[in-house]
């Protein structure tokens, strides 16, 4: 990499908003140039100034109680135009009692997981996100694109120091993709991209940093995104996509059913 | 500020023209129980009124305008609740902060700060990246001395609009480049040229506020 293409990325390195190998080309380059990295640490030191000193204006609690209350009447101010209400309709009273048992295991499933959730996962948690994010916005999903699982298991082994379970989920309904590199948690990390009719699913896995713990699946959502999170058999496990909670279980269960 | 007047012109990420009106026609299906609708506007966007406040303060400069705009912003928020599919809340209820700000800006014209900004002449006199390596001086002093808070939020204030609502939303509220570009209504590669641009002139303030002191 030379100067012009490592200044031309300067804001995208600052932002996170490049892939791995990219940060890595960027990370060599200054390594090695002097002229580069000043710029860089200014940037730097301006990026962490800003976020540091820079007043976030907070809504005045009166300003928050006056939005509740306008909201509030708007609601009462404008009753169901003769509609009745929902429950009163045929078509929900069919579906009333396989909604609420659907809701109240869903609820009870999430509430039993959402206990033990470390601040350590809560920050991985955000990486996991980010790096999510970042797939989605770069044209690099994934290194090996292929739905077989037998090209994507001997790719991300080759790369990485363990062999994650990759297991094509077609049926389950959630195709493989493929699989890529990335990093997480301080350590190259492999990334198990899955398919559900429009939306992507990445499934990050790499070795427990604890010994021999395994950890029921946690549900948490960030940002818009489902995240899953579970430990099972020295491998940690991070499912993510903007896919609504239950058909996260459904892809996690699919996955973890078919080892 | 008669911002209620001006509403009916903001539009609103995602409500395409007559998508309003087919909602109505089809209320059965679209709308949803209008407790569940406040219970799901408290979840998706109240949590987020500081990001929404914090925005339009910066945008506004001035508590009073930051408030209307606000307000009116969750009230517009609410309405279109039903076109809203689960992306980032704060993403699009700072759009909606965003457009309602705009449209009360015209109305206000009168009042308000002259915006219009020439990027063209921002180029023209934007020093280009060997002067900040030339000029060695290192904005780390700036930032290490006791009125960096001082200093930093009288750089941001001085910034043109267009780049400091761009470092705002990245700084400030964490949005990616595809949520700025959303936001302000921008391509992606308007969204790094302006926070360059923006950071550039950042510093090249603080770098003089240096050689000042």
């Amino acid at each position: 990499m030379n100067c012009t293409d490592s200044r031309s990325r300067l804001h995208a390195y600052l932002d996170q908003e490049l892939d791995l190998p990219g940060v890595l080309a960027i990370d060599e380059h200054l390594a090695s140039c002097e002229a580069c990295k000043t710029i860089f640490v200014q940037h730097f030191a301006l990026q962490s100034g800003i976020r540091k000193h820079a007043v976030y204006y907070t809504a005045p609690d009166t300003l928050k109680e006056r939005i509740r209350g306008m909201i509030g009447r708007s609601v009462t101010a404008t009753p169901a135009n003769g509609v009745k209400p929902r429950w009163q309709q045929p078509r929900f009273q069919r579906f009333q009692l396989g909604a609420a048992v659907a809701a109240t295991a869903l609820l009870s499933w999430i509430a039993a997981i959402q206990y033990n959730t470390a601040p350590e996962a809560e920050l991985l948690a955000e990486q996991v996100i980010a790096s999510h994010a970042r797939s989605m916005l770069t044209t690099r999903l994934a290194d090996v694109s292929t739905s077989d699982e037998h090209t994507v298991k001997p790719w991300l082994s080759s790369k990485l120091d363990f062999s994650p379970p990759v297991t094509d989920l077609t049926r389950a309904g959630f195709p493989l993709v493929g699989g890529r590199l990335d990093y997480l948690d301080n350590r190259p990390v492999a990334a198990l991209v899955y398919g559900h009719s429009q939306h992507v699913i990445n499934l990050f896995v790499w070795p427990d940093r604890g010994s021999g713990r395994s950890l029921p699946m946690q549900s948490m959502s960030k940002h818009g995104y489902n995240v899953l999170h579970w430990i099972n058999g020295g491998m940690a496990f991070w499912a993510i996509s903007d896919l609504n909670a239950t058909e996260m279980k459904t892809f996690a269960e699919a996955y973890a059913g078919a080892k | 500020m008669a911002l209620t007047r001006v509403l009916a012109h903001v539009s609103v990420p995602g409500a395409k023209p007559g998508q309003q009106h087919r909602s109505e026609d089809q209320g059965e299906a679209l709308n949803l129980d209008e407790r569940a609708r406040v219970r799901r506007f408290e979840e998706v966007f109240v949590v987020h009124l500081d990001a929404a406040y914090d925005y339009a303060h910066w945008l506004t400069r001035d508590e009073r305008n930051a408030e209307d705009v606000v307000q009116e912003a969750c009230l517009r928020a609410f309405k279109f609740l039903d076109s809203f599919h689960g992306e980032r809340g704060r993403a699009w209820l700072l759009a909606i902060v965003r457009n309602t700000y705009y449209t009360w800006l015209k109305r206000n014209k009168a009042e308000a700060l002259s915006v219009s900004f020439d990027e063209e002449t921002m180029l023209a006199n934007g020093c280009e990246l060997a002067d900040l390596e030339s000029t060695g001086t290192s904005v780390d002093q700036v930032l290490h001395q006791q009125d960096a808070r001082r200093l930093i939020n009288g750089a941001l204030d001085q910034l043109p609009e267009e780049f400091r609502e761009v470092i705002v939303l990245r700084e400030l509220e964490d949005m990616s480049y595809k949520e700025i570009a959303a936001i302000a209504k921008i391509p992606l590669g308007t969204v790094m040229s302006r926070l360059a641009r923006a950071r550039k002139l950042l510093l090249q303030h603080l770098q003089r506020a240096q050689q000042e002191s």
